[in-house]
């Protein structure tokens, strides 16, 4: 049984960028052990710093974090990151790349073998472990980029807009195997997108946040049993949802 | 196939025109030698060109594998203390832009032995190119990757081995094409400045001694030696390259 989510939260926070930039003001938020949520709104409205503030790369100018990554020094194997650009590394394959976080944690490659395998077969990517990214599609190179994430084990996953940059097919597959993960490790998992269908698609529980500064405008439960069946994109009550998150968007700019 | 036979075609032609516009014209060999009698020339004094090529061999190798540790460490000391590379650039960029030819005989008289002289100027020659593109690759690390890094707390040799090196690999190597053909310049020059002053002498001294005898196939079978040496080197340093970035680098995968 893999290790539970943690809970994480933002007290009151507020992120003055060096430049002067306001890019998050007095927000409060907090995510439940185990919980998906999403960060739904327009680019600039401070999605990625909240997860930049959780993963402990950015500090708050006031206000107070609670998170994981912030506490203690040593290996990290609690939070993991994924950009929106699957960000391997192009000179290494893909096991050397799923085995990086815990080469830095000082895992040997023999010792980590049976793990990156199996994370890898759990993702679809088995027979390229020996592939170079360069060689794999968009949507593979995001698979991998996702085993990286789930290698350590984490109990917080942060995703900024991992699926922005694959076409819709690859980006509702992706989705649906994202919440099957999910469900099987029941990590907390805060994922940022500017795509109303896939914040109702995905998430819990939705943030709706709005820019210049960034704050958080509105904040909806979607009681539907997760993890959900691709069909759900069917059913009123999703049309609801997005109809709902896409007037609170609206009113939000 | 075409990517090599094509090149060799090319130079074998052009040899075969220049034996017959020699021949055609009557040239003397005292003008302009064919290129049979600058391979008889080079056969017959072998030993002796060997001789000159082996101490030009190694003022160039040496020279360029100062320039690669020089480089590679002044880069990583600049890119670690961003301080002394503001202290520091505008001497390196000094010794770059100075005509070689122009200081040899300053570092000729400045530097007792010879050798160490030709080195000198051959070091300076080449160990630019090596800084200017490693100290970019050092910086060029990819943010997000720089991130993860710091996400899952990487000691800095940690950083320094699996993010730094590999991405400033392929600016190295292209340093290092760069600076294989300085460094073989480099060490010519010198010597050409330095003259037959030294006991040792390279490939230079032996063209600046047959051009004072008129001894023009001699010039022609020296040069040969150096443009085969530049070519190896050439070839080398493309091999390496290869060798290392081959399966994930853009710049060779064509």
């Amino acid at each position: 049984m893999a290790p539970s989510g943690l809970s994480v939260s933002l007290d009151n926070v507020s992120v003055r960028f060096a430049t002067g930039v306001l890019a998050l003001h007095e927000t409060t938020l907090s995510i439940g052990a185990g919980e998906f949520v999403s960060l739904l709104g327009p680019s600039g409205c401070g999605k990625s710093t909240v997860l930049r503030l959780l993963s402990g790369l950015e500090s708050a100018s006031s206000g107070s974090v609670h998170a994981p990554a912030l506490d203690g020094a040593g290996a990290n194997t609690d939070t993991a990151f994924v950009f929106q650009e699957p960000t391997l590394m192009p000179w290494a394959s893909v096991f050397d790349n799923v085995w990086l976080p815990l080469r830095l944690a000082g895992q040997s490659r023999a010792s980590v073998a049976p793990m990156v395998t199996a994370i890898l077969m759990q993702v679809g990517l088995a027979e390229f472990h020996d592939a170079f990214p360069s060689e794999l599609s968009g949507g593979m190179k995001m698979r991998a980029s996702i085993a990286r994430a789930l290698v350590t084990s984490p109990r917080l996953l942060l995703m900024d807009e991992p699926f922005a940059a694959l076409d819709e097919v690859t980006r509702m597959r992706l989705g649906a195997d994202l919440l099957h993960w999910w469900a099987e490790r029941r990590m907390s998992t805060i994922f940022v997108t500017h795509s109303i269908f896939e914040a109702a698609f995905l998430s819990q529980r939705v943030f709706v946040m709005s820019a210049r500064p960034g704050h958080i405008v509105h904040e909806m439960h979607i009681d539907e049993p997760s993890p959900r069946d691709p069909a759900f994109r069917l059913t009123s009550r999703y049309q609801a949802v997005c109809r709902e998150l896409s007037a609170k968007l609206e009113h939000a700019q | 196939m075409s990517r090599r036979l094509l090149p060799a075609a090319t130079l074998l032609g052009l040899l075969c025109l220049w034996e017959l516009v020699v021949r055609g014209a009557q040239l003397p060999a005292y003008t302009l030698p064919a290129p049979s009698l600058v391979a008889k020339t080079l056969w017959n004094n072998f030993p002796s060109l060997a001789a000159s090529w082996w101490f030009t061999l190694k003022i160039t190798v040496g020279a360029l594998t100062l320039a690669c540790t020089g480089g590679v460490l002044i880069a990583a000391a600049f890119a670690l203390f961003p301080t002394l590379e503001v202290a520091l650039l505008p001497v390196a960029v000094i010794l770059q832009v100075t005509p070689i030819v122009a200081i040899a005989p300053l570092i000729l008289i400045y530097v007792d032995s010879t050798t160490a002289a030709l080195l000198l100027c051959a070091w300076i020659v080449a160990f630019f190119p090596i800084l200017a593109n490693t100290l970019v690759g050092l910086r060029a690390a990819d943010r997000n990757l720089t991130d993860l890094f710091r996400l899952y707390r990487a000691t800095s040799t940690q950083r320094l081995r699996l993010l730094l090196t590999p991405t400033a690999l392929p600016y190295f190597l292209a340093g290092l094409k760069i600076a294989g053909g300085l460094s073989l310049i480099g060490s010519v020059t010198a010597e050409m400045v330095a003259g037959a002053a030294g006991r040792q002498t390279g490939l230079a001294s032996r063209i600046l001694e047959a051009s004072f005898r008129t001894e023009t196939p001699k010039m022609f079978a020296a040069l040969s030696l150096l443009v085969f040496t530049g070519v190896i080197i050439f070839l080398l340093s493309n091999a390496l390259s290869r060798r290392l970035l081959g399966r994930w680098h853009a710049s060779e995968q064509y």
